[in-house]
């Protein structure tokens, strides 16, 4: 056979392209569930993570268990919809592109030392690609417990920083409500003159050298996902407005 | 598959007359050459780009030297294979699908059973794709010689550019962040006294200097890398 004729080069690279098209539909259909059930524990280990649960991936899920006591899938009016699992039924990356009616979004209920926490999902964009983390509020519903931001594709060393302890730690103890009682979040500020974010009514937390759009796409991320569960934080805490 | 008669190539050399034993003089060099005289990185100066990346810790470069070794084992034994049938015209495409697709199924496999790690060398998983030394050695080496040849030298070179990602990583690690594979070395009382951690060692710029200082020490002390003019 004439390894340089035209139709033996095509049907070469046609054969290739079979062979290895099915070679790899098939590994990655074999190995799909145990993937998916490491991206689960991740989730769980995230959220744990947010109230100060330190955990490795394969405890996750106890302890997950132990502390999380409530999943409440919540409608954009504060109401909750109990036909949906919070938990592995909502997307956030899809649930923020539907119209308003349909939208449902998970809150998570903790009881951990004592106090309730309230554990909420955000999702935004950053500069290449998206980015999401968990936020979670204190009983006042008012003052940060902790927080946790991963990302998809962020510069390493710049944007990807957000996913670093002392960036994170920089939103312990700051209020997403104003002194009137209005939702203003936490922006990530390249004015704000208190680099050690030792001032946490201002709203405010330094934000990283060289990353201003991931920054503000913390900020936005933070904002718009707290939008939704506005009506539900209202409704169950008498008082919102700032409380020293 | 067919066997097709091929002259142009210096294939037959190798494969013909007697058996060579698998672990003659010949193939051991093979194997041992990319880790001094002729290593990709400090010689042939392939694969630096990934050497500075992944060198902040021990743990991705360890992750990264054994992913290598795989794709370039495989990708090495699967174009030596198919040396005669790939068509001449279209064998960069053949060798770079052959290394592609053995690098989606190491990061397949990564993510399926060392989900941190993966996510650690996500971007970097890819980018062996592009690394020199793997198109490079197909290139050069595979397209021309036999199974067991091609093995010793995929494995060879991978473990050179391993082993001098390690290198790099364990002085990174050491001196940037006072540990090694995760674990602290330096003990607290060397801090209370005044120690402090180099933050530089943890930029890239100190991966390229550690490297220079590494191809410093291997050229003064190996005669056969010094330049004769």
């Amino acid at each position: 056979m004439n390894r340089d004729s035209n139709g033996y080069t095509f049907g070469f690279a046609a054969a290739m392209v079979l062979v290895v098209a099915s070679v790899l539909a098939f590994t990655a259909s074999s190995l799909k569930d145990l993937q998916s059930e490491n991206v689960r524990k991740e989730k769980m280990q995230n959220i744990l993570s947010t109230i100060g649960i330190e955990t490795d991936r394969e405890g996750a899920e106890v302890l997950f268990n132990q502390y999380i006591t409530e999943q409440l899938a919540l409608r954009n009016d504060g109401t909750v919809d109990s036909t949906v699992d919070a938990f592995s039924d909502i997307d956030l990356a899809l649930e923020i592109k539907k119209d308003p009616d349909s939208q449902r979004f998970p809150l998570y209920v903790a009881a951990f030392e004592e106090t309730q926490y309230y554990i909420i999902p955000l999702r935004g964009a950053g500069l290449w690609n998206a980015i999401w983390g968990y936020i979670a509020l204190n009983e006042d519903k008012n003052s940060i417990k902790g927080v946790v931001f991963d990302h998809q594709g962020e510069t390493a060393g710049l944007g990807a920083e957000i996913t670093q302890q002392w960036f994170m730690n920089r939103f312990v103890d700051e209020k997403i409500f104003d002194m009137s009682g209005d939702l203003v979040g936490i922006s990530v500020s390249k004015t704000n003159n208190d680099p050690n974010d030792t001032d946490k009514d201002d709203h405010e937390v330094d934000a990283i050298s060289g990353a201003t759009i991931t920054g503000d796409g913390v900020s936005d991320m933070i904002i718009e996902r707290l939008q939704h569960y506005l009506p539900y934080l209202k409704a169950t805490s008498a008082d919102l407005a700032y409380n020293n | 598959m067919s066997q097709p008669k091929s002259n142009k190539k210096p294939a037959i050399f190798f494969v013909a007359k007697e058996r060579e034993p698998l672990f003659s003089k010949k193939n051991r060099g093979l194997l041992k050459d990319p880790l001094d005289d002729n290593n990709p990185i400090t010689v042939q100066v392939l694969g630096i780009c990934s050497a500075l990346a992944i060198t902040v810790q021990l743990k991705p470069a360890v992750v990264m030297t054994l992913s290598v070794i795989a794709v370039m084992a495989a990708s090495n034994v699967i174009v030596s294979i198919l040396r005669n049938a790939i068509p001449n015209r279209i064998r960069i495409i053949v060798q770079l699908v052959v290394v592609a697709s053995m690098v989606i199924l190491v990061d397949q496999v990564l993510r399926a059973f060392a989900y941190d790690v993966s996510k650690q060398l996500s971007i970097f998983i890819g980018l062996i794709i592009t690394n020199c030394i793997v198109m490079g050695r197909l290139e050069a080496f595979a397209l021309g010689n036999g199974v067991w040849k091609s093995f010793l030298d995929g494995v060879g070179n991978a473990a050179g550019y391993g082993f001098m990602l390690i290198l790099v990583a364990f002085f990174r690690e050491l001196l940037g962040s006072g540990k090694l594979y995760g674990y602290q070395v330096i003990p607290d009382a060397l801090y209370e006294m005044g120690y402090e951690n180099n933050g530089l060692m943890l930029l890239s710029p100190m991966a390229l200097i550690t490297l220079g200082l590494i191809i410093w020490i291997q050229r003064a002390r190996n005669r056969k890398l010094i330049e004769k003019n």
